[in-house]
């Protein structure tokens, strides 16, 4: 069962990371074009030459972002699939296909959209390499930091709708977690090292496309997960049913 | 094991994985799976597994577009 779910949820983050790739292949590759090109004219205002070419645009453009993508999106449907082995059956009547995703959106919300309000993505060419050591340890902490709360938050949810109903127990969670994040996000270090120079716009573009690529990676995964799932288990069901009669 | 009372029942109840059976795939593959997202998100940046910068390098683009602090 555990096997099943895990190759499924795997198998389904490379599906989400394909298409997650094209999303990020149309939206975010000319953001981090105009970056590297931003990039390449301070460095020669400053005098100093270009920086030596390791691996080339074109395979880190293609090959290298649909590997690290698509890694990504196997390794998350697989942790996914494994939280979701956890949470059926334990967290109330809830049938698989909205189990994952109710989950799918927690995981965005909590890994990428929240995280990013504080720590957000950074084009090339933003960012001191000296501070990536303290940017990185923050950043992990946001995502940890926000899983944690959000969990917190499910659980005194669900002690307070057997009080108060669903609704209002969804809307005191939810103010909670708010509130909770909020303080959170306001105590951790600002991190601030975009150059004064370096194009608005570009910076915007890019990190709307950075949030799309995971919502297109969080949705499909959420979606196609559960749609197998429920399948899968409707006809373990009906099997189970056919051979008891 | 389907019962009648269970075909019957409107209120959808799933089954539920033992913890035992769970916690070893959770332990084992879920390290593999962290790994993964490491060697994509921070490997020759904050740390170094492996010195060089060409894994760093090679899933540039991607680092950047998932969020990761990168440089």
């Amino acid at each position: 069962m555990v096997r099943t779910l895990l190759v499924r949820g795997m198998l389904v983050g490379i599906l989400a990371g394909l298409l997650a790739f094209v999303f990020a292949e149309a939206f975010g590759e000319p953001q981090i074009d105009q970056a590297i090109h931003f990039e390449t004219q301070m460095r020669l205002a400053a005098g100093e030459g270009p920086e030596p070419v390791l691996v080339s645009r074109e395979v880190q453009r293609s090959v290298g972002l649909a590997t690290a993508v698509v890694a990504c999106g196997a390794a998350l449907g697989g942790i996914f699939s494994l939280v979701f082995a956890f949470a059926l059956g334990r967290v109330g009547p809830i049938r698989p296909r909205d189990l994952s995703v109710l989950l799918a959106t927690a995981g965005f919300f909590s890994i990428a959209l929240v995280p990013s309000l504080k720590y957000p993505a950074n084009p090339p060419s933003v960012g001191r390499p000296e501070t990536i050591a303290p940017r990185t340890a923050l950043y992990f902490l946001m995502i940890l930091v926000s899983i944690a709360i959000l969990i917190a938050a499910v659980i005194i949810g669900r002690r307070l709708a057997s009080r108060y109903g669903g609704w209002t127990a969804v809307l005191i969670a939810g103010m909670l977690f708010c509130a909770i994040i909020g303080g959170v996000e306001w105590l951790l270090p600002t991190v601030n090292e975009v150059p004064p120079q370096f194009p608005a716009t570009v910076l915007w573009q890019f990190r709307l496309a950075s949030l799309g690529t995971q919502l297109v990676l969080w949705a499909t995964i959420g979606l196609s997960f559960g749609a197998l799932t429920e399948r899968d288990l409707a006809k373990q069901r009906n099997a189970a049913h056919s051979i008891s009669l | 094991m389907s019962t009648a009372a269970q075909v019957f029942d409107p209120v959808y109840r799933p089954i539920s994985i033992p913890a035992r059976e769970l916690l070893p795939w959770v332990i084992f593959a879920g390290l593999i799976l962290l790994l993964v997202i490491y060697f994509v998100g921070a490997e020759q940046g904050a740390t170094s597994l492996f010195s060089g910068m060409y894994i760093h390098e090679f899933v540039h683009d991607g680092r950047h577009l998932l969020g990761f602090p990168c440089h």
